[in-house]
């Protein structure tokens, strides 16, 4: 679908972050499909261990192996990765200095652990580093995969954990190190790396959106777009909105109009419950409103809420809505 | 369902340490500070110690921000007082270097680049750290309720195995080498190990590069007799939170993951013989017509539809009964978390119209813990 115009055309590497409880990894799933919709191939990654993407594509926990997880619209696929620092580690020992004898050794002596767990910033360069090695990675001439999607750390420490080489810089002055977060660096700083943020329209996340932004352009990080996630419909008209947040809806009025309904029990009571609740989601709608107004500069792309919860269908649904907005 | 009476918890005297976990964005921070607030407006001397550095935490609580010192917060009624602090992670790690060595050691300490990487890194220090401070605290004995908001980890309760951790690493064989390499290699030379040893230290060479590896060893080296008391308090306080006068809460939002999470502390905590009081479920829909069902509501709103007038009505019971589907649904799973863990207390908190601003929202957040409001 290369003559299709999507705002990210040319971005190879999407990082996904939100603040905790927004729905990030439910939102890398969702772009995950949309990018393979219409035949590509896309690597959806998850480093914290949480196993939340077999949740959501329904398929038993993930072994450190790239395996299929859905077939996108339009035939593309989705692979999906759960990254295990420590067997990253000795595949990276593997791969790049061939020893994975040595790797064994490591293992046993507790220098593994010592990096996997302990060793600051060490962590996150090998997680760091397998992504964009998978990102690097060619079959053939051409790459491996068309897009990977990184389902990352909180926003609150996505920047440190992008910044890998300043960590390692400090650390290690020269030698293999240095040079592997070097080249980890040239990856996720390139245009063809963009980070995306998810957000609810509530005031604490918005705000550590837009404290992420600014941080990440800081950094000279490429930023992405924002994406709120679990949108509420607008179910009542403007009119009732305005007229239910300044209080002035007729409590009565409401009553007679649920007895004509059949509600012939309880109607003041139910009415006046309904009132307060129109009154609050009036509130509420104000606020989001409010919050939606503060993301501006950013490609912004609005996902619904689902009421009957997540599930494979609405994954879908959510991957749909994000390539009608141009997000891939 | 086993409701959870949290007046009862913060009345007992016996009670000294509350510990909030939970996963991130589940509302932690601001259980937390609402439990500080109502028990000292019931008269305990209660200190908050919060891991979140959001600002709007402060501000709530009245102060501009918070810092690594206790600060009295001001407009709490009743007998009892409260304090506030965050923890800097950085700045406990360089009190307990200061502490535990001479001078010139800690200079030594201090000005080592691993150090610095180490002390402000945030994976895996700042839990030790929340533990260390959470020791201090208790030492000290000036509060008599201390509030713990544990660090969003990636690791549900990896400050849990803070004490472990810095064991295997301490007692690692990899620190022996790294203290006297000659020597480790004598006591280790054992026929299993001998094969790997020169490949090994071949090997973090080859990767780490020298420079590294020497920073690494020279802060070791320096460290080795503050790691001692460092790790024995760590232990301390480990028992101290295994002890009756603990009580863990695991805070939930009644979505599917943060359930599913909160079962996983749940398993741990016993696992561990950790004292588990309950469960926050945060933020729960709500509604005063909880006997209008979502479908009968529905059903009301067709019934107008059809008659053509009364719309606003119509669009009112439209309103509730998604409120109603979203109670149903939010219900469901905290009764699903009940059945399956039958003997640990719940309490529930309504969702809240606006984000807590001040103490007013913080003692409303309060007072719905303890009434559990269903």
């Amino acid at each position: 679908m290369s003559v299709e115009d999507t705002d990210w055309d040319g971005v190879r590497l999407h990082i996904v972050t939100g603040k905790g409880g927004t729905g990030k990894t439910t939102v890398a799933a969702a772009l995950a499909l949309a990018l393979a919709s219409g035949g590509k191939r896309v690597l959806l990654v998850e480093v914290e261990g949480r196993q939340g993407v077999a949740q959501l594509f329904d398929v038993p926990p993930l072994p450190y192996e790239e395996r299929k997880v859905a077939v996108a619209h339009g035939g593309g696929e989705v692979f999906a990765l759960a990254i295990d620092t420590e067997e990253a580690l000795i595949e990276y020992l593997e791969m790049f200095y061939n020893l994975r004898r040595a790797g064994k050794a490591l293992t046993k002596l507790g220098v593994i652990d010592f990096v996997t767990t302990i060793a600051p910033g060490l962590r996150d360069v090998i997680l760091t580093g397998k992504v964009s090695e998978s990102v690097r990675r060619r079959q053939g001439k051409d790459f491996k995969y068309d897009a990977v999607v990184m389902d990352s750390p909180p926003t609150g420490r996505i920047t440190k954990f992008l910044n890998v080489s300043d960590e390692v810089s400090n650390l290690a002055k020269v030698g293999p190190v240095r040079n592997h977060g070097d080249l980890v660096m040239s990856v996720i700083r390139s245009p063809q790396t963009r980070v995306h943020f998810v957000t609810l329209l509530e005031e604490m996340p918005v705000q550590e959106t837009l404290d992420g932004i600014r941080d990440l352009e800081a950094s000279g990080i490429g930023v992405g777009g924002v994406i709120v996630n679990m949108e509420r419909p607008a179910v009542l008209p403007p009119e009732a909105l305005d007229a239910a947040g300044k209080g002035e809806l007729d409590v009565d009025e409401i009553a007679r109009s649920l007895k004509a309904s059949g509600l012939e029990q309880h109607a003041s009571e139910f009415a006046e419950a309904l009132v307060a609740e129109a009154a609050e989601h009036s509130r509420r709608t104000r606020l989001e409103q409010r919050e939606k107004a503060r993301i501006t500069h950013r490609p912004r792309y609005d996902l619904p809420f689902l009421p009957d919860g997540m599930d494979l269908a609405g994954l879908y649904d959510l991957a749909r809505a994000l390539r009608d907005q141009g997000a891939a | 369902m086993k409701n959870l009476d949290i007046d009862a918890l913060i009345d007992d005297r016996r009670t000294r340490i509350i510990v909030c976990c939970g996963a991130g964005g589940v509302g932690k921070t601001t259980t937390a500070a609402s439990l500080g607030v109502r028990a000292a407006e019931r008269g305990r001397d209660v200190v908050v110690l919060t891991v979140d550095p959001a600002r709007r935490l402060a501000q709530s609580l009245g102060l501009s921000e918070l810092d690594n010192s206790p600060r009295k917060i001001e407009g709490v009624g009743g007998e009892g007082e409260l304090h506030a602090m965050m923890l800097d992670m950085k700045r406990t790690f360089d009190e307990i270097i200061e502490a535990h060595s001479d001078p010139d050691r800690a200079k030594q300490i201090l000005a080592n680049p691993f150090y610095q990487s180490l002390s402000s890194s945030f994976s895996g220090t700042q839990e030790y750290m929340a533990m260390e401070k959470l020791g201090q605290l208790h030492r000290s004995q000036a509060w008599d309720l201390i509030i713990v908001d544990t660090p969003p980890s990636r690791n549900a309760l990896d400050f849990l195995d803070a004490p472990e951790r810095m064991g295997r690493f301490l007692d690692g064989r990899f620190i022996r080498l790294l203290l006297a390499p000659a020597k480790a290699g004598g006591r280790l030379g054992m026929k299993v190990f001998t094969a790997g040893f020169s490949l090994v230290t071949g090997a973090i060479t080859k990767v780490l590069g020298g420079q590294l590896l020497k920073d690494v060893s020279t802060f070791v080296t320096a460290f080795d007799t503050v790691f001692g008391g460092f790790r024995e308090r760590a232990e301390k306080t480990y028992e101290l939170l295994k002890s009756p006068g603990t009580a863990f809460l695991v805070v939930a939002a009644p979505e599917p993951d943060a359930l599913r999470e909160a079962t996983y502390f749940v398993d741990r905590l016993n696992s561990e013989r950790m004292p588990l009081a309950g469960l926050v479920v945060n933020r729960m829909a709500v509604s005063s017509a909880h006997a209008l069902s979502a479908a009968r509501s529905t059903a009301a709103a067709e019934t107008l539809d059809e008659r053509g007038d009364h719309t606003l009505a119509a669009s009112l019971l439209r309103l509730h009964a998604e409120r109603m589907q979203l109670v149903g649904r939010q219900e469901r799973l905290r009764d699903h978390f009940a059945s399956a863990n039958p003997t640990v207390p719940v309490t529930t908190v309504p969702a809240q119209a606006e984000d807590v601003h001040d103490l007013a929202g913080l003692r409303v957040i309060g007072a719905a813990l303890a009434t559990s409001g269903h």
